[in-house]
């Protein structure tokens, strides 16, 4: 919501500067976004009096002008301009000004001619013809500004002769005479041969002793159009030049007064409990409680007396009555469509509207004045003179002011005739219907319609306009009365028509004020704070609540639908105290046990070990496309593929809730991949959604997932960091299975991890297609580990183990089994064969060559045997290995190499 | 006898004093004191001595024995340390060559800042609370007062999983306000940080995806003043003693009074810079107090108890937190990024 300054000044006169005022606005609940002073980059830029003016003397198309600009001195500046003459009044930039866009103007000279500033346009100022429409410029033909296409063979010729014929009625004339009229137009005197005219015309360019093309028929001079002429042939006959002022304004005079660019646009974020401040007489309601000054509302004056009778006119019926609490409608005859006068454009510019004509113009600034939305339409496509306010019909179509034609369905409310729509009730009026330039009946809505038909009419047409955007938060039913009779005294005060008597206001709502109860104590309870009854009063005063006899009770205002009870009242005394008054505190009563939950322990120390282990943290998207199911090749009919669907997905990339964690690992490994990082290792703690939870909830598990690649990242590197986390997490009975079934990951290179009978994930090689898939050639290592398990397999907390007390007793040995028999089970058959004595078997060879037979490897061990109570005889672990070693060859074919 | 046993002393510390290395010593040692040395050839012409003379000979030999065994202690621990010295000399390493590479891994900074918001809260006795991502819009909406035509249920602004707008990727972690009070014994504190979804596109300041932590304390007596004092602790410990807040008066349909706490920008200090788009202020968190409907809709009497709620976003804090200028980058997981932190 934008706001005018000076427009808020005609209710509540605020001083303050911009800063201390959106301070001060912001703290007391109008939250100011920024503020614009509309002419902060006009600097020295002034309205000056063209004196004099003469041809320069080494250009064929500038002027030197002498200009009076309210200082001793007329001041020369030279332009290329044409449609200046002697009187006109015009900006005037002076040496040292600056203008919109950071343009700068010193003086300089122009071809050998001092020029001391420049004369300025309308879009140099930063307007444009709908902040000015006399500003238009019209643009003659002029003879001597003729430039033939193709030299050899001109049009015209270049020694015309006043009185020669260009074509038809149209004749060579010298002008001899011109002189402004003030109005826009000018009169002239002419020569044409032996005779002259005197035609008053309107195009802008001409000057004494220019040759015109004059139409003897029409009595006008020609245009470009006229002669069928093309730009290039009159470069110099444009319509566009210097903007010739007809404001009430004298030499000197700053032009950002003249033009209203001396205003400041306060933008405000109004939250939707607000409604009431979509509006500036809202703002200004606030603003006056916050500075404590008074708000002067202005009850609007219709003196009425147009022809006929409302009612003989107009009828009104609202079949809807549940979605149109109040309908109020007046007419206005003997329209005359003009532009709007100038302060009502720049008010309406300054809040951010674009100037039409003076009726719709009426209806915007009424929108703006008073946040009721309005609208107008042409009473004589009102056929039968009968508004109905109902439903759509299933299908019914309309298109709208924007041109635009809608299916409609009985959730829209149309304003119609008997027989058709003639506006999109709330959203947009119809264009069949429309204001136009011969528009010379017009009925003025201002309705209040239910906010939640006409937030979903308006969502399901794709097409939130002002007006609904209004509506759609519900506003205030008696607003509807002072905002049409606004908008009929701005007619009348516009001289754009004459109002019919009487008004049609169809109430289809009981009023319920709403009264509450003051209560002090428990408001200061609520806050924190010691506000005495009587500021309270006071607060809730200066906000129009109504604060009766009985001083117990205060009735809310009707735009105040947001306060309905204690803590409504508690805020509004919150806001006006000020919210930076209320004291800090600390909080008294029972205290309470804070702290980390087992599961959060558990997700911390994840963390701490993975970091530990060298690896980073990520944090990725829960939603994946799903596609990269196929990516990670998950079979079609994997029922993992099974993920909840987002129907208003972003986009096709964010349109389902992961299953599984591995593509947004793979994407960010890829990513850092292609970015050329040598290396990267990381995890990220996230979760996946599964469906089948109460109430169609998901499953929401936690996945730990580890990725990397580079920096030495190999299996056994993978599966080093998982053996570290299972053994931090004191998990037991771990053990590998090699897995070829998960489609995502080499099968040779993968394997499951189990503590027990319970599979705590999966980790490996990430399938060299699946690498692929993601465009990247280099190994990638992942492991996916349930948190869930991980939890369920945490053990718990160590017991201290007495230190061994006797030496142990170590031997090597090496095995020669066949190629096929894992390590895995080597460990195994030793720890079988071990007698007792055996407390670690570390392998630390693997070898395959010279002396050990094809299809065979040897595997060397390093046994450590100890009792705890003796130490051992070389005898007594000799028995043991020789058990071992029995044990190795009877298991698993492995015999002493 | 007396002269050879000066002799001795002499020639013995003299060649002791010019030792060179550990070898030469232990011969000189072998030579001098050894038994068979000069110094026992000598002693054994002891018997030779009158009765008288053996006294002050015997004393004599053994003040030479003495020096002498001194002597070579010195010597030896002489070379012992030139030794040493050497050794060291031959090891020294060049010290601004790279240390060998540990890695270790570092913490995201969105979870570096939520973990200083979890700390301070746990300190104030709040547990950590985890809830549905995927969450009924009964809880995320009608439980919170935001009921049916609230702008926020719209499907442009939050993403649906069904027809009837019945399951939603909430928008907001405030349904855990909910949660907790179904679920949990009055009073309560706690703070549930998580992933919300909101239907933003992805820019420099947004994302579908983002964290947001929620508080809430339900309690007797509870008021807006204590609010503020904790909002300002966790201010304060977040960055740094002496920051300044405000508080304005803002709206959310689940807290009455509501308000938004501002920081005083850290870069201008409060006279307006780019950081803070010239207003001075940074907007940190949306809270209030708890709305009394809410309260009656999950069964607790407004009269009785009351209590407040704030909802902050993380990577905003984040951002702050470590100057990072674009929100992108948080989801980036650049590791060139993330090991800065």
């Amino acid at each position: 919501m934008n706001l005018s300054r000076k427009w808020l000044n005609e209710f509540v006169k605020i001083d303050a500067p911009d800063k201390e005022f959106a301070e001060a606005m912001t703290l007391s609940g109008s939250k100011v976004e920024g503020t614009t002073d509309l002419g902060a980059e006009i600097s020295k830029v002034v309205v000056g009096k063209i004196v004099s003016m003469e041809r320069h003397p080494d250009s064929d198309h500038m002027w030197v002008c002498q200009l009076d600009v309210g200082q001793e001195e007329p001041v020369q500046i030279c332009t290329g301009a044409w449609n200046i003459h002697v009187g006109d009044l015009v900006p005037v930039a002076l040496h040292n000004s600056t203008l919109p866009g950071g343009k700068k103007i010193t003086k300089g000279k122009l071809r050998g001619i001092m020029s001391n500033g420049m004369l300025c346009s309308l879009s140099e100022l930063g307007l444009d013809e709908r902040d000015f429409p006399y500003g238009v410029i019209t643009a003659a033909a002029l003879l001597n500004d003729y430039h033939p296409i193709d030299p050899a063979k001109p049009s015209i010729p270049a020694d015309i002769q006043p009185g020669d014929k260009v074509f038809g009625p149209v004749v060579a004339a010298e002008v001899l005479e011109c002189m402004p009229l003030g109005d826009g137009s000018y009169h002239t005197c002419m020569m044409v041969k032996d005779a002259t005219v005197c035609p008053d015309i309107h195009c802008d360019n001409v000057h004494v002793g220019d040759m015109v093309a004059y139409n003897e028929k029409t009595d006008d001079i020609c245009t470009l159009a006229d002669l069928h002429a093309e730009q290039r042939e009159f470069p110099h006959c444009i319509p566009d030049g210097i903007f010739v002022l007809h404001e009430d304004c004298k030499p000197g005079d700053d032009i950002k007064a003249v033009t209203g660019l001396d205003d400041h646009v306060v933008e405000f974020e109004i939250t939707p409990n607000r409604p009431d401040c979509l509006s500036v007489i809202g703002l200004a309601r606030e603003a006056a409680a916050t500075f404590d000054a008074p708000l002067t509302l202005h009850e609007p004056e219709v003196k009425g007396g147009a022809d006929g009778v409302l009612t003989d006119l107009l009828d009104v019926e609202t079949p809807a009555a549940d979605l149109v609490p109040r309908y109020t409608a007046r007419m206005v005859r003997n329209v005359k469509i003009a532009p709007s006068p100038k302060w009502m454009r720049e008010r309406l510019r300054a809040m951010g509207v674009r100037p039409i004509n003076n009726i719709v113009d009426i209806t915007n600034y009424v929108m703006l004045e008073y946040g009721q939305p309005m609208h107008a339409f042409d009473y004589r496509y009102v056929n039968g003179g009968k508004i109905i306010v109902r439903r759509a019909e299933e299908g019914e179509a309309l298109t709208t002011l924007d041109g635009k034609e809608h299916r409609l369905t009985a959730n829209h409310l149309v304003i119609a005739d008997e027989g058709r729509a003639v506006g999109l009730a709330g959203i947009m009026g119809g264009l069949n219907s429309e204001i136009v330039d011969d528009t010379t009946d017009v009925v003025f809505e201002s309705a209040c319609f239910d906010g939640t038909c006409i937030r979903k009419g308006a969502l399901a047409l794709g097409m939130r306009t002002e007006a609904s955007a209004k509506f759609e938060k519900g506003l205030d039913p008696l607003n509807t009365l002072p905002a049409v009779n606004r908008a009929c005294e701005l007619v009348e005060l516009l001289g754009a028509g004459e109002v019919v008597d009487g008004c049609i206001d169809i109430l289809n709502f009981v009023l319920h004020p709403v009264e509450l109860p003051v209560e002090p104590d428990k408001i200061n309870a609520l806050l924190g704070t010691n506000v005495s009854r009587e500021e309270m009063l006071s607060i809730l005063k200066k906000l129009d609540f109504l604060v009766e006899e009985d001083p117990d009770v205060v009735t809310v205002p009707s735009w105040r639908g947001d306060v309905r009870r204690m803590a409504d009242l508690a805020e509004e005394v919150a806001r006006f105290h000020g919210y930076n008054n209320i004291p800090n505190t600390l909080m008294r009563g029972q205290t309470t046990q804070g702290g980390y939950s087992p599961v959060q322990k558990l997700e911390n120390r994840l963390g701490e070990l993975c970091r530990a282990c060298g690896y980073s943290e990520i944090i990725t998207y829960s939603f994946i496309s799903p596609s990269y199911y196929d990516k990670i090749l998950w079979p079609e009919d994997d029922f993992r593929r099974n993920s909840f669907k987002i129907l208003n997905p972003l986009g096709e990339d964010t349109s389902i809730m992961r299953t599984t964690t591995l593509p947004s690992m793979l994407e960010i490994l890829t990513r850092n991949c292609n970015y050329r990082n040598k290396s990267a290792w990381l995890y990220e703690l996230g979760r996946i959604y599964q469906p089948g939870d109460e109430e169609g909830l998901a499953n929401e598990t936690k996945i730990l997932t580890l990725g990397a690649y580079g920096n030495g990242m190999d299996f056994f590197t993978m599966k080093g960091t998982v053996e570290a986390i299972l053994k931090d997490t004191r998990a037991k009975d771990i053990h590998f299975e090699p897995c070829a079934a998960d489609h995502s990951y080499h099968p040779g290179r993968c394997a499951e991890v189990w503590s027990g009978d319970d599979c705590i994930g999966v980790f490996g090689q990430i399938h060299p297609q699946a690498a692929q898939n993601y465009g990247v050639d280099v190994e990638l290592y992942c492991a996916e580990l349930s948190f869930d398990v991980l939890l369920v397999t945490h053990g718990t907390d160590p017991e201290y183990a007495p230190l061994p007390k006797f030496p142990a007793v170590t031997r090597d040995i090496a095995v020669v089994c066949d190629e096929a028999v894992t390590v895995g089970a080597l460990e195994a058959a030793i720890r079988k064969g071990a007698k007792g004595l055996l407390k670690d078997a570390a392998l630390f060879d693997i070898y395959r060559g010279k002396g050990v037979a094809e299809g065979k490897k040897s595997v060397a061990f390093n046994l450590t045997l100890r009792a705890d109570d003796r130490s051992l005889t070389g005898e007594e672990a000799d028995a043991d290995v020789k058990s071992i070693l029995e044990t190795l060859e009877k298991d698993c074919g492995a015999v002493l190499r | 006898m007396k002269e050879q046993l000066a002799k001795i002393r002499a020639e013995a510390l003299s060649a002791f004093e010019s030792v060179r290395d550990s070898a030469a010593l232990d011969e000189l040692r072998v030579k001098y004191l050894g038994k068979k040395g000069e110094l026992t050839a000598v002693l054994k012409q002891m018997g030779r001595l009158s009765a008288e003379e053996r006294p002050a000979m015997g004393q004599l030999a053994n003040e030479v024995r003495a020096a002498l065994e001194n002597a070579l202690d010195a010597a030896s621990h002489k070379l012992e340390k030139a030794a040493m010295e050497l050794k060291l000399k031959a090891e020294t390493v060049d010290v601004t060559i790279p240390g060998k590479q540990v890695r270790v891994g570092r913490r995201h900074p969105m979870n570096t800042a939520l973990e200083e918001i979890k700390d301070i809260f746990i300190g104030m006795g709040f547990t950590v609370l985890d809830g549905p991502e995927i969450e009924l819009a009964e809880l995320n909406f009608d439980r919170l007062n935001a009921e049916e035509g609230h702008p926020s249920r719209d499907w442009s602004d939050t993403f649906y999983f069904d027809e009837d707008s019945r399951v939603m990727l909430r928008s907001q972690t405030s349904p855990m306000q909910v949660r907790a009070m179904d679920s949990m014994e009055l009073p309560i504190r706690i703070i549930a940080p998580g992933r919300v979804y909101r239907k933003d596109e992805v820019d420099a300041t947004h994302s579908p995806m983002f964290h947001q932590v929620e508080g809430m304390v339900i309690d007797k007596n509870i008021t807006m003043a204590d609010l503020k004092g904790t909002l300002n602790t966790l201010a304060e410990r977040l960055f740094g003693q002496g920051t300044v807040t405000r508080f304005r008066p803002h709206h959310f349909p689940f807290t009455e009074p509501s308000c938004e706490m501002d920081v005083q920008c850290h870069k201008c200090g409060g006279v307006g810079c780019p950081t803070c788009k010239g207003e001075g202020w940074i907007e940190l968190l949306g809270a209030g107090m708890i709305h009394p409907r809410v309260l009656e809709m999950a069964g607790i009497d407004p009269e009785e108890w009351s209590g407040w709620a704030f909802g902050m976003g993380l990577e905003r804090t984040a951002l702050r937190r470590f100057k990072i200028a674009d929100m992108r980058l948080i989801f980036e997981n650049d590791v060139r990024f993330l090991e800065q932190f």
